[in-house]
């Protein structure tokens, strides 16, 4: 059980970190691109907000298994194709959580509007200067909101795991396969406790991210 | 002098001018706009909302990018057909219409944000003035720990004008800065901007869409109307000339320099010489020999064929020479009068009736005693 927590942990924060680096370019593209395409992008990033994880897995399954070019290229470079490991798990869960992290960055880019950046030019600031100094601080309750949302939902994600990463203790059994395991099993007790960690976590979540952006928002205005 | 054709480099020397000509579309108007003028002093943009004033700040920070522009500041080019030096590589100091301090900065980081990011090109060139000349020239002493948003309009302004000095900038640009701010802010700001005539050494271009600013605070003007520069000079060459709408607006005036040379405690009179004639006007400014800028009101004054000394209750009666009669609507007149001899004469405008123009059959010529009202110290 404790395996199945720490791998779970594991897998949330990876997640988290690599949906940082790389949500938060695109959502600067999509706040700031006017090009006409920018929206197609933008449904592409939000599509696994309303897809069933079981599709999206299925698909991801046949694009990182042994059988299409993108698999066969990345075992060419790795050694070994990406279901059924943990590296496939965060492959997925970056493309299942991407929408949670884009839309709220997204979000807080765009309320920054304009002038800030022109401000910030007339002090000669560089783009990528200002992008540090003024838009990064003033996004923060949208990076915040972010940050946690991703990470939840990673922790909580069922389909897509079960669909890439199967059920391998200490591989890709998350928590959620460990209770779905237990259940199954008839282990009411540990399914009890793990399903009660994560309503309490759950409800913690939500009621951060709600306090957090609330104070920041009363402090910038 | 229109828009269209003015050669910017009408002055041979280039090392002194603000030089500037900006055409193409702009949202819903095309901007036609180009003026050559005197780097130094305050001069105004003016001009009705809407005419192309804050498009034409803009460009010259470089927040606007036009099909054909050309800007240079004392010989430096900033961009022409070939070039186009981006905004934050252009050294201006930019305050915005709106209060536009960074809500994650103190207003001590707000301060130094652009300071920290700006060397200065030429020494001379630029306002140097150190953290400390501009604290105490704005008096934002008191506000340096608080936030932003701690702060009143009126002290908000001043912190983004400081913030804008302190990055070293060869020129100030200025969009209506107290547009935004209400009667009381504006009178706790105004000082602080005539102060900032007074010390900095660099040019300030000010938008305004509000003439009494204008004859408060600048120097030239560029008069723009849709998108095109109708005339760019010296203000008071600009108020006082009957081609130009400035002379039709309801609230007219006329602008004189003069010195102040004596004041009267007991009766709280000023003394004030315009070519070389005094003028007696309420209230005490400044010392002995300052600059003094006076506003009349041409509704304020009135014409009289003959004013013996000493028969009336108004202090103002400087004889005048008629230069021009216009007609102002259905049934009133401006007339441009002459005041001083030969090079020291500057021009007073009165707005009369018709019926008092043919009582005493003015005519171009016909030397007069003006009357006048009411004069007020501006500057």
């Amino acid at each position: 059980m404790l395996e199945a927590i720490i791998l779970t942990l594991e897998l949330a924060i990876t997640v988290t970190i690599l949906l940082l680096i790389i949500g938060t370019p695109i959502a600067w593209w999509l706040a700031r691109s006017k090009s006409w395409w920018k929206e197609v992008v933008g449904t592409l990033v939000s599509l696994p907000l309303v897809l069933p994880p079981t599709v999206l897995g299925f698909y991801l399954l046949l694009a990182l298994g042994p059988n299409s070019m993108l698999g066969r290229s990345i075992a060419a470079v790795v050694g070994h194709t990406l279901p059924f490991t943990f590296a496939g798990l965060v492959v997925a869960s970056i493309i299942y959580s991407l929408p949670f992290m884009v839309q709220p960055v997204r979000n807080a880019f765009e309320a920054i509007g304009d002038r800030p950046l022109e401000v910030a030019s007339t002090l000669r600031a560089s783009p990528l200067d200002c992008f540090f100094s003024v838009v990064l601080p003033l996004a923060r309750p949208g990076l915040i909101t972010g940050t946690i949302l991703s990470f939840a939902h990673t922790v909580g994600e069922f389909g897509v795991v079960l669909m890439i990463g199967g059920n391998i203790p200490g591989e890709t059994k998350v928590l959620s396969i460990a209770i779905y395991d237990y259940v199954e099993t008839l282990e009411w007790n540990k399914a009890h406790f793990l399903a009660g960690g994560m309503l309490v976590f759950s409800f913690l979540v939500i009621f951060s991210t709600t306090t957090i952006e609330k104070r920041l928002r009363r402090r910038m205005q | 002098m229109t828009g269209t054709h003015l050669p910017y480099n009408f002055h041979n020397d280039q090392s002194d001018v603000i030089s500037a000509r900006f055409k193409g579309p702009q949202g819903s108007f095309k901007l036609d706009a180009a003026f050559t003028l005197p780097a130094a002093g305050i001069t105004a943009l003016f001009g009705p909302s809407g005419c192309g004033k804050t498009s034409v700040l803009r460009c010259i920070a470089g927040l606007n990018a036009m099909k054909e522009g050309f800007f240079s500041l004392k010989g430096g080019i900033w961009q022409d057909q070939s070039r186009f030096l981006p905004a934050h590589k252009r050294p201006v100091g930019y305050v915005f219409q709106e209060a536009s301090l960074f809500p994650h900065l103190s207003v001590k980081q707000n301060l130094v944000y652009g300071q920290k990011r700006s060397q200065p090109l030429s020494p001379s060139d630029t306002a140097r003035l150190d953290q400390d000349d501009v604290i105490e020239l704005l008096g934002i002493g008191p506000l340096l720990q608080r936030s932003p948003n701690k702060l009143s309009g009126g002290e908000r302004q001043r912190v983004a004008i400081g913030r804008a000095l302190l990055s070293c900038p060869s020129i100030l640009l200025m969009d209506e800065p107290m547009a935004a701010l209400d009667r009381f802010s504006k009178n706790e700001i105004l000082p602080y901007l005539e102060r900032l005539h007074d010390e900095l050494k660099i040019p300030i271009l000010y938008v305004s869409h509000d003439i009494s600013e204008v004859e408060r605070l600048a120097d030239q003007m560029v008069l723009m109307q849709q998108g095109t520069v109708k005339a760019a000079g010296p203000l008071q060459s600009l108020l006082s000339n009957p081609d130009l709408s400035l002379a039709r607006m309801p609230d007219a005036a006329s602008v004189l320099g003069g010195t102040l040379s004596a004041m009267d405690d007991a009766f709280g009179i000023s003394t004030i010489m315009v070519s070389g004639r005094p003028f007696y006007v309420p209230g005490v400014k400044g010392p002995i020999g300052h600059p003094i800028r006076l506003r009349i009101e041409a509704s304020d004054v009135a014409l009289s064929r003959h004013m013996p000394e000493g028969s009336s209750s108004i202090l103002n009666t400087p004889s005048v020479t008629i230069e021009t009669i216009q007609p102002f609507g259905d049934h009133m007149a401006n007339i441009f009068l002459t005041l001083g001899e030969d090079l020291d004469r500057q021009t007073l405008i009165a707005r009369i009736s018709n019926k008092s123009l043919h009582a005493l059959d003015l005519r171009t010529g016909d030397r007069l005693q003006a009357m006048i009202k009411s004069v007020s110290m501006v500057r």
